[in-house]
Parts: C-alpha cells; sequence; structure tokens
C-alpha cells in the first residue's frame, strides 16, 4: 500500500475534471492534433482522466503539409503507443478540389487554410465537441477565450456574446450543427506546460531541442533554410545556426530561436528567462493587431 | 504550481487595464515584443502614456471603443508565486462577464477612482464580492496623484467602504485598504515616496503573501461523480472507478462513505490517480474512487462522508444573478446545472429584487432583468443534493440554462433547502 497523499495540483486537476466533463456531455468528441508541445500534454491529461480505461475519442490532425517530418513520426508513433484512432486530414485536398487558394509570396502560409479542411472534418465526422491546446496566455484574443466556446455550423466565433462560464460548471448544452471547441489547459503558460512535461518525463519532438540548421535571417526571425516550403529570396543568406523551434506550427510560419537547451531541463530554464513570448515566433499572428480575432471568427483554432 | 487566482472590479476609466499593465511591468512580465508593441500603438495613437490596457483589451471592438467588454485572463508570476488574473468589464452592461471573472477567483482587487469615491459600480461589485464570498477583497483606490496624494480622500472612501461592510450578511471578509497610481506606479510593486502617511504594504506584497489554500473557508467532503470508469480490458476487467473532483476536504482509504442519492453505504477501497495509487487525496484533486461494495453509482451521484450528507430536496430558495437579456419570469422553466448534475426547474416564485447598494430590496417585482440580483424559489424535476452556498460553495451554487437558446442565463446561489 502506497501511504502517500495526493496533493492538489490545481492545473492539472481542473484540466482532467475538463476533459471528464467533455466526455460525459459530447456524443462525439475528438482531440485535435498537431504533434505541438500543447497538444502532446493534452494527450497526457486525457490519459489521466480516464485511466486504466483508454483515451475515449480520436486524435485529428489537420496536416498543412507543410509539417517538419520530425513532428510526423513522432505522432505516428505516439497515436500507435496509445492504441487510439488517428485521424488526417490534408489541406492538401482542399487545394486540389479548389475549396481554397493557396498563397503566394514572401508571406505565404499555410496556416489560415487549415480552417477550412476542419470545419469539413468536423462537418464530415460530426464532431460536436473539439479539444484543443490553445491557451490563454499566448496572444490576447485567445485571451478572451471561454473553456466550452461555442461555435456555429460555420464554425464562427462570436467573442463579443460569449456565455457566462462560471465557477467550474461548464454549459456543454448546443444546437445541432453547432460545436463546442474545448480549452482544458487555457489557464496553462507556456512555462507551466514545460514544466509539466519535465516532471511527467513526456517525449516531445526533437525539433523542440538546441540544434544545427542552415538557416537564414528575415524581419529579425530565424527561418529553416533546409525546407523548400519556406520562402527566401536569393540574397537572403543561409548560415548555420544552433536553433531550437519554441513552437511547431507550419513550416512557412514559424520561426525558430538560437538556443543551446538540448533538453527539458535547460528548455524550463531558456523559456523562465526569455525576453520574447512564445507568439513572438509566429509570423502569421504579426500581420494585424487582430490577426488571430479574426481567424477565430472564422472558424480557426 | 501554487497559482492565486485574482478577480478586478471597478467602474470604467478607473484603470483596471492601467493596473495590470503596472503590474505585468513592474515585475517585468511584459516580454519585449508586447512591450514593443504597446509603445508603438500607444504613440501612434498619440498618446502621452504607455497605455497598459493595450495588452489587455484583445478584442476589436474593446480596442476600437477604449472599454473592456469581457474577462481577459491575464498570467503572471514572481519569484514567489504564480497569478491568474480576470480583468473584467466596469460597464454595468457586461457585470455578467465580471461574475464570470470573478467566480473562481480566490481574491479580489475593487478599485476605486480617489477624484469620484464611491460610485454605483463600486456598491455592485463589492455586492458582487460579498455574493461570491471572496474573502480577501483589496480595496486600490486609484489614481492618487490626481486628488494630490489626499489622506484626507483615502479615509473619506475608506469610510464610506466599511460602513457597506457593516450591512453585508458576509462577516468573515478580509478588507485591504492600498492608495495607489497605477498609472505612476506609486504603492503598486515599489513603496510610494509621495504617501508617507500609508504604513500598509504595496499591493504586490499583499497579493504575494496570500496563500491559495488559506482563502478557501473549511466545509465538509463532496465527491461528485462526473463519470464511471470501467475499462473492460483482460487486465481491468472487473474495475469499476468513480471519477471526480474532491471539494471542500480530504478523503481517505477506508472512510465510510453514503452513496447519494440511494443512500448507501460503503467504504473507499483504493484511490487512483493515472497508474500510482495513494492512501488519501486532497480537496481539489481530480481522482478516481474505488468502493469496497459493488454499488450503483452513475454520473451526479455523490460520494460524501457518513453523517455528513447534504440536503436532498426538489426545492430549493436562492439568491441569482441575472445574465441574460430576456427577463427572468416567475413560471418560466429552465434546465438547472448543480455541479455536473443536470435536472429541469420551474421558477415558483420571484421574491424580491435586491438592491446592491444595501439600502434594501424590492418586493414581489415581475420580472428580473439582465444583471439585476434577486430571490427566488425553484422546483426541480428530480432531486438534487445541496448545501447552502455559504456551507459549501460549489455544492452550493447552480446555473440556469435556456432550454430554447441553450445559453446560460442565470447564476444562483443556495440559501436554504425548502
Amino acid at each position: 500500500m502506497n501511504q502517500r497523499t495526493i496533493q492538489v495540483d490545481a492545473l492539472e486537476s481542473e484540466a482532467i475534471f475538463i476533459f471528464r466533463e467533455v466526455v460525459a456531455q459530447f456524443e462525439k468528441p475528438v482531440l485535435l492534433f498537431s504533434g505541438g508541445k500543447d497538444s502532446i500534454t493534452l494527450v497526457r491529461l486525457a490519459q489521466k482522466a480516464f485511466y486504466p480505461a483508454k483515451i475515449p475519442f480520436p486524435l485529428m490532425h489537420i496536416d498543412t503539409g507543410h509539417n517538419f517530418p520530425e513532428t510526423i513520426e513522432f505522432r505516428d508513433r505516439l497515436t500507435q503507443e496509445l492504441g487510439v484512432e488517428l485521424i488526417v486530414r490534408n489541406v492538401q485536398d482542399n487545394i486540389d478540389n479548389g475549396t481554397v487558394k493557396e498563397e503566394t509570396g514572401r508571406y505565404a502560409s499555410r496556416n489560415m487554410l487549415q480552417t477550412e479542411t476542419l470545419l469539413d472534418a468536423i462537418e464530415e465526422f460530426g464532431f460536436d465537441a473539439c479539444i484543443g491546446g490553445a491557451r490563454r496566455d499566448e496572444e490576447k484574443a485567445r485571451a478572451k477565450e471561454r473553456i466550452f466556446s461555442v461555435r456555429d455550423d460555420f464554425g464562427q466565433w462570436d467573442e463579443k456574446n460569449q456565455r457566462p462560464e462560471v465557477f467550474d460548471m461548464l454549459n456543454g448544452k448546443i444546437d445541432l450543427g453547432q460545436n463546442v471547441r474545448v480549452f482544458p489547459i487555457s489557464n496553462w503558460t507556456e512555462l507551466d506546460v514545460w514544466s509539466y512535461i519535465k516532471k511527467e518525463n513526456i517525449e516531445i519532438p526533437s525539433i523542440y531541442f538546441a540544434h544545427k540548421r542552415n538557416t537564414f535571417l528575415r524581419d529579425g526571425l530565424i527561418w529553416s533554410a533546409d525546407d523548400a516550403v519556406v520562402f527566401r529570396d536569393e540574397e537572403e543568406e543561409v548560415v548555420e545556426r544552433m536553433v531550437r523551434f519554441r513552437t511547431v506550427g507550419d513550416m512557412s510560419c514559424t520561426a525558430a530561436v538560437l538556443s543551446h537547451a538540448v533538453d527539458i531541463a535547460k528548455v524550463v530554464e531558456e523559456i523562465r528567462d526569455s525576453s520574447i513570448s512564445e507568439r513572438g515566433a509566429r509570423i502569421d499572428d504579426k500581420r494585424s493587431e487582430a490577426a488571430m480575432e479574426k481567424r477565430k471568427q472564422q472558424g480557426y483554432f | 504550481m501554487n497559482v492565486l487566482k485574482i478577480a478586478t472590479a471597478g467602474s470604467v476609466d478607473d484603470g483596471k487595464s492601467t493596473l495590470i499593465g503596472r503590474l505585468l511591468y513592474d515585475t517585468k512580465s511584459l516580454t519585449d515584443d508586447k512591450l514593443e508593441a504597446i509603445e508603438e500603438k500607444s504613440k501612434q495613437r498619440g498618446f502621452d502614456y504607455l497605455d497598459f490596457s493595450l495588452a489587455t483589451d484583445g478584442l476589436v471592438a474593446e480596442r476600437e471603443q477604449g472599454i473592456t467588454i469581457d474577462v481577459a485572463h491575464i498570467y503572471f508570476s514572481t519569484r514567489k508565486k504564480s497569478f491568474i488574473i480576470a480583468d473584467t468589464p466596469g460597464h454595468i452592461e457586461y457585470t455578467r462577464n465580471m461574475v464570470t471573472g470573478a467566480s473562481t477567483a480566490q481574491a479580489s482587487i475593487v478599485l476605486i477612482d480617489a477624484r469620484n469615491g464611491v460610485v454605483e459600480q463600486t456598491y455592485r461589485h463589492f455586492f458582487i464580492n460579498n455574493l461570491l464570498r471572496i474573502k480577501d477583497v483589496v480595496i486600490a483606490i486609484n489614481k492618487m496623484d490626481l486628488v494630490d496624494f489626499s489622506e484626507e480622500k483615502y479615509n473619506i472612501i475608506k469610510g464610506e467602504i466599511e460602513y457597506l461592510a457593516s450591512k453585508s450578511e458576509y462577516k468573515n471578509q478580509n478588507l485591504t485598504f492600498i492608495p495607489l497610481s497605477a498609472l505612476q506606479g506609486d504603492n503598486v510593486v515599489s513603496t510610494s515616496e509621495n504617501m508617507p502617511w500609508y504604513k500598509g504594504e504595496t499591493l504586490m506584497h499583499h497579493l504575494e503573501r496570500l496563500d491559495a489554500e488559506d482563502v478557501q473557508e473549511e466545509t465538509q467532503v463532496r465527491f461528485p461523480v462526473q463519470t464511471v470508469i470501467r475499462p473492460k480490458t483482460e487486465e481491468y476487467h472487473d474495475f469499476r472507478g468513480y471519477a471526480g473532483k474532491i471539494y471542500g476536504g480530504d478523503l481517505e482509504i477506508g472512510d465510510e462513505v453514503s452513496v447519494l442519492p440511494s443512500q448507501t453505504k460503503s467504504k473507499i477501497k483504493s484511490i487512483h490517480f493515472f497508474n500510482e495509487e495513494f492512501a488519501k487525496a486532497k480537496s481539489g484533486s481530480s481522482v478516481t474512487i474505488t468502493l469496497e461494495d459493488n454499488v450503483n453509482v452513475s454520473r451526479g451521484d455523490m460520494l460524501v462522508k457518513v453523517a455528513e450528507e447534504p440536503t436532498i430536496t426538489k426545492q430549493i430558495n436562492a439568491t441569482i444573478c441575472w445574465m441574460d437579456k430576456e427577463p427572468l419570469q416567475a413560471s418560466q422553466k429552465y434546465y438547472i446545472k448543480h455541479g455536473v448534475n443536470d435536472a429541469q426547474a420551474k421558477i415558483t416564485q420571484l421574491n424580491t429584487i435586491i438592491k446592491t447598494d444595501f439600502s434594501g430590496k424590492i418586493e414581489n417585482p415581475s420580472a428580473l432583468e439582465l444583471n439585476q440580483i434577486g430571490d427566488i424559489q425553484l422546483k426541480l424535476s428530480k432531486p438534487l443534493l445541496v448545501d447552502a452556498y455559504n456551507q459549501n460553495k460549489s455544492n452550493g451554487s447552480f446555473i440556469l440554462i435556456n432550454p430554447k437558446t441553450n445559453n446560460t442565463v442565470g447564476v444562483g446561489f443556495i440559501k436554504s433547502p425548502l
């Protein structure tokens, strides 16, 4: 018999509570999985919420086709180990069937195109709850998000008319065609996520750790030069640098940071001392002051 | 992760967003890129000083109008503690969003503009803090720089709030008064040289000292079952665990429990958290519990310690804060969500509207409008297991949902089961 006491770890207990509410209140939930640190953390929390039973919903990856190969390899291995279903839907399919138009030029990115593919997949499978790893500390429009956030059948977020969310009572009642976006780690910060990954000894894709990579500079950010999908002018000089990625989005809009952090402990230390926010390396947020809010109104995560 | 959740409240333009910006700035929690964005926007708009509200007002409509419409959650930490601040709107029309932000807070800051003193919104916000029974309330008397750092002004406001507190039913509250200037940073993180007459702490020092666990009031253990875990695998063929979050106290292996509403008695056999077992679990933990006997338990049922049972009732008296544009009227039907349990509810009586300046009640009103607070009676379609809110916060509160719109239309505080 283990005589230890389980202490409250408020953020973890809150997230587990939310996962259980999703499964109790919805018919067809899905966990949106990008292979990034936040969705990896979600997977661990989902495991904890239902253990010793398996995670009672599938994982879904909206693949932009511009993912880091390390992330895809990691994704496939993790889902196989957990024995959960993995659904993959490709942005390329929407480009091919003409429902979205590929951007061109210097800042071309497939990040925004994901929305269409996501909404199609929600309709295809009839998902009524989509669990995601967004955090309120990421961005100021995200900071306004409820934990259960209702979207209409166009996937739209009505940011000025959100349901009150009091205490920890989560109202999952929706009409047919609507769905709820659920954010179990809303209240976590980037540092909380890293500290948790360290404490739980959770495996993450190698691009999060410092490695040598061919890179070039644009707009004060460091971009990977190894990948054809990242736009580069001829005169932008390629230099090998020691870098890591702080966030794993679409390659075309995710910049690297200079780093020597080769393990989790070093990463935690680096984040703690960092004077730049996580989204500082995401060019898609810099398009305008309201970039995220606009994307969310259209059904983006 | 010791996290303290704080809500801010106050009237329009009393400087809530500025105060939060100042806390972030002075604790060096604003990253360079965010600070640059604020500097650039402030300059572009021709402001003489940094507009910190640009850091918290995340919606286009908020920045256009220069007001806060919905709650923003702000995260920062010092070497001693992590904080989550719910920056809530001051406008009366968004009071429901203020309640949203304050409902999960362990402490609250009510801002008052020293020039204007106590205004109608101060009454309302002070009242809601008391209704929610938030134990630690800081009265931040802001813009002291605009009243020549006058001790007299400070004392007048302090006196008015103390008078209000004397009329409140909630007596267990710790009121702390701090004169400050959010814009200039006096008494926010560093002690002000402009107010030598103030001998108290700075706001930051005070917040760092509050302990998230101490600010909870002691109550009896409540374990509402969220879901039943039945793996049905070879390895866990007979496993039947009850998953939920513990409220109000601790649970231990061997504790004699009553399963409600069936009132079956059993004992706690094991406490699981992921792939580990524990002998004891603290309040607030989301665990999975197994019982010694094979009893019938489903979602919405509750495990409690024997002799600490809540009331099983189909009728309740409650104070309600109305949050919908469509007014509450007696004889209407709603869904009630009480913790993880659901039922249908009929408003049998709308007794009073409560005036939030503590000046009394309006008897027998015909409707309760958006943002009004009143006393009602409810009849339920099935028995719920309830406590009074002043005995147990989590088990003494509920929400009402309009079955036609699915919107959360009210939050209730149980006064007594009937």
